[in-house]
């Protein structure tokens, strides 16, 4: 996937000389190990300043709703599901847009690497095909980086862009895993220990949003969290609150959400946060055969009503 | 400055002693982090972290604290009167801060506890609290401390501190309050070479944490000058506005006011840690937003930590480098580069 790295700067360079776009979306290399920094490079000088490896775990699709100027970004099968579903619900026209598709082989996880490390500070890492080499004041390691995918993206069965302008590689090969194990364990939870089992994993939460703000599919002018006049949720960490929070935001994105993973990726303290909003993509995949962006003008099952939408929980 | 000296062995009973009179915080792992917890055994405390994922502020200043309460039951004599909520100030420990957060305290005092305005609860939680620092052997590469104004061994804001010599631990007493603490552990006083490995230690340490920016050349340049600089674009473009360094961080103080109402019975008036980086957090209620923008929120964010203080208050910045917020940022915002942008007359680098 680095080779996508010199692509990814020819096709800006090209793009923004000839004016075709103001700015492209990609990303910079981080100033930390593991991490890369999401940035729109306006002039050409500046596409040398992008890059691609597996750090690329934010879902760049965030940066579009509401923008009116033209714009390149760099779209994994994830992001590019995003963005027709943006398209769809009229936060970016397709004109705007020229998509770079990046066929994907998925991005890493650094929090599983570390848990291998008996807390060493990493200081480096380096990728090279398969292969991350990390090292740290006094350990180097290797890891096969398909071992250590963050969980969204060991499960992915769309990894190829669906809609793209121009593409920074040959498709990749489709996974064929079963995506909803977990979510499987948890239905088969009496109800009790359901409850428990989703008070335990939302009890670090901070409510700091940063699940909620990267993602590509919430961007509401005003979140319900932040509805004031009048307030709709309590700001407290008590479970009440941080539960209407979590289980409402799963509601909003069913259907629409891609199961990027850059919530998950972004939370602060870890809170596998994709539980509540996997089951929900399995429902609208069982109940309306519906997977989020993955036909044009199809629009999300629960903003539209057809009479025959199936109906088995009435 | 007296000198005492606990092997590590002895370190589970001293804890013990301490939780006898106290209630002792320290570090827990809990999961992947580390977060200051109270103590309910001993043995829990454990001091083979780095720092703590969230900031110990919450100690004196909870996320979400009741202030006030009161009855809206028609019936009740006291219906409409406001109450403050009973509060727990007993004394309490602080063990294993690292001087970074325990300096952080000291620039919250401007804030919460200063000649002019007291918040009672931060005050009274301030004065019923000894602060036991632990010194930083190895900081992290994310650590800035020596570039504001504070350190590894820096022990401004404690009143006592540890440092790990391998066998065990070397304890500093600096203020009153702290040798009126340790006074009850009967401590031996620290064998002749401690001194000198204390010493050494702290040299290493200091030397390991890299410079990262320079506050002085912030606060020589006009503050409209970096207000208005071009560098905002490009800092604010991946920023998702979210609550995560503000939240961790131990300097960040903002908060909200709220009301929470059962109708008919009772209500209870919240005080809520807030975010300079919501969009809420300037909303008028007349609809206006002064910082409707993000490139405002973010920029708002880092005047206020590295310029405003400097230029409020003259004694460095609102940021002691602890390096929290560059660890945890989803997108890789980094102070540090922030800061050598501010800091340098303000032309972007590519
Ligand atoms: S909810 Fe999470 S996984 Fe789903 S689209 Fe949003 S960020 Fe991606
Ligand atoms: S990112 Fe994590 S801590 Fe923050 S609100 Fe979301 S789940 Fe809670
Ligand atoms: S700087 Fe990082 S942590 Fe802070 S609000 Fe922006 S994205 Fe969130
Ligand atoms: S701004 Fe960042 S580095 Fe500075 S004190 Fe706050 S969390 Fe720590």
């Amino acid at each position: 996937m680095q080779a996508y790295t010199e692509k990814i700067r020819e096709a800006a360079k090209r793009l923004l000389a000839e004016k075709k776009v103001d700015g492209v979306i990609g990303f910079r290399k981080g100033t930390m190990p593991f991490m890369n920094e999401p940035f729109m490079a306006k002039t050409p000088e500046q596409a040398d300043l992008l890059v691609w490896d597996g750090n690329c775990g934010i879902n760049l699709a965030n940066y579009l709703p509401k923008r009116t100027d033209k714009i390149a970004i760099v779209a994994k099968g994830c992001d590019s599901r995003n963005i027709s579903i943006q398209i769809l619900e009229n936060q970016i026209k397709r004109e705007q847009l020229h998509i770079l598709g990046a066929p994907c082989k998925g991005m890493t996880d650094k929090r599983k690497i570390q848990d291998e490390l008996d807390g060493k500070e990493i200081l480096q890492a380096e990728e090279a095909g398969d292969k991350v080499k990390v090292s740290g004041r006094d350990f180097e390691k290797t890891f096969n980086r398909s071992e250590y995918l963050q969980e969204n993206c060991a499960i992915c069965i769309h990894r190829n862009p669906v809609i793209s302008d121009e593409m920074l590689g040959e498709p990749v090969q489709e996974q064929q895993v079963e995506r909803y194990e977990d979510i499987k364990q948890i239905e088969a939870m009496l109800p009790e220990e359901k409850r428990k089992h989703f008070d335990e994993l939302i009890e670090p939460c901070i409510r700091c949003y940063a699940c909620r703000s990267a993602c590509p599919a919430c961007y509401c002018p005003t979140c319900f969290v932040d509805e004031s006049k009048p307030q709709w949720v309590g700001k407290t960490t008590d479970p009440t609150d941080t539960r209407t929070f979590h289980f409402l935001r799963a509601f909003h994105v069913a259907g629409r959400c891609s199961d990027c993973g850059a919530c998950e990726r972004s939370c602060p303290v870890g809170i596998k946060v994709r539980e509540f909003t996997k089951k929900l993509e399995k429902e609208v995949k069982e109940l309306y055969g519906y997977e989020a962006g993955m036909v044009q003008d199809l629009r999300p099952p629960l903003d539209v009503y057809r009479p025959d939408d199936p109906e088995p929980f009435l | 400055m007296s000198e005492m000296f606990i092997a590590k062995g002895d370190f589970p009973a001293i804890i013990e002693r301490l939780m006898s009179r106290y209630r002792v915080y320290a570090p827990v792992k809990n999961g992947r982090h580390y977060e200051f917890a109270a103590l309910k055994e001993a043995g829990a405390a454990d001091l083979g972290f780095k720092n703590t994922r969230m900031s110990p502020k919450a100690i004196f200043y909870p996320q979400a604290e009741r202030m006030f309460e009161y009855s809206l039951a028609k019936d009740d004599p006291e219906v409409n009167i406001v109450k403050e909520t009973p509060k727990d100030f007993s004394p309490q420990v602080v063990l294993g801060i690292r001087p970074c957060d325990a300096k952080a305290f000291r620039l919250d005092d401007a804030n919460f506890c200063s000649d002019k305005f007291k918040d009672p609860w931060w005050a009274q939680r301030r004065e019923s609290t000894t602060l036991i620092g632990f010194a930083c052997n190895s900081p992290s590469s994310t650590c800035f401390c020596t570039s504001v104004n504070t350190g590894p061994f820096d022990t401004t804001g404690l009143d006592a501190m540890l440092v790990d010599t391998g066998d065990g631990y070397a304890l500093q007493v600096i203020t009153e309050k702290g040798k009126n603490v340790l006074g009850i552990l009967e401590l031996k006083p620290a064998p002749a070479q401690v001194a000198g490995k204390v010493e050494e230690l702290k040299a290493s340490a200091e030397k390991s944490v890299a410079t990262a920016f320079d506050p002085p050349a912030i606060a020589q340049q006009g503050t409209l000058d970096i207000f208005n600089a071009p560098i905002w674009d490009e800092i604010h473009f991946a920023c998702l506005n979210c609550g995560t360094c503000t939240f961790m961080c131990p300097t960040c103080w903002c908060f909200d006011i709220q009301d929470e109402v059962q109708e008919g019975t009772k209500g209870d008036r919240l005080r809520l840690w807030d975010s300079c980086m919501f969009s809420l957090f300037t909303f008028h209620g007349s609809g206006h937003n002064p910082r409707s923008q993000k490139v405002q929120r973010v920029r708002q964010r880092f005047m206020h930590k590295l310029k405003y203080y400097q230029d409020k208050y003259g004694t460095g910045t609102a940021c002691v480098g602890c390096g929290r917020c560059v660890q945890a940022c989803p997108v890789n915002i980094d102070i540090r580069q922030v800061g050598r942008l501010m800091g340098s007359g303000c032309s972007c680098p590519a």
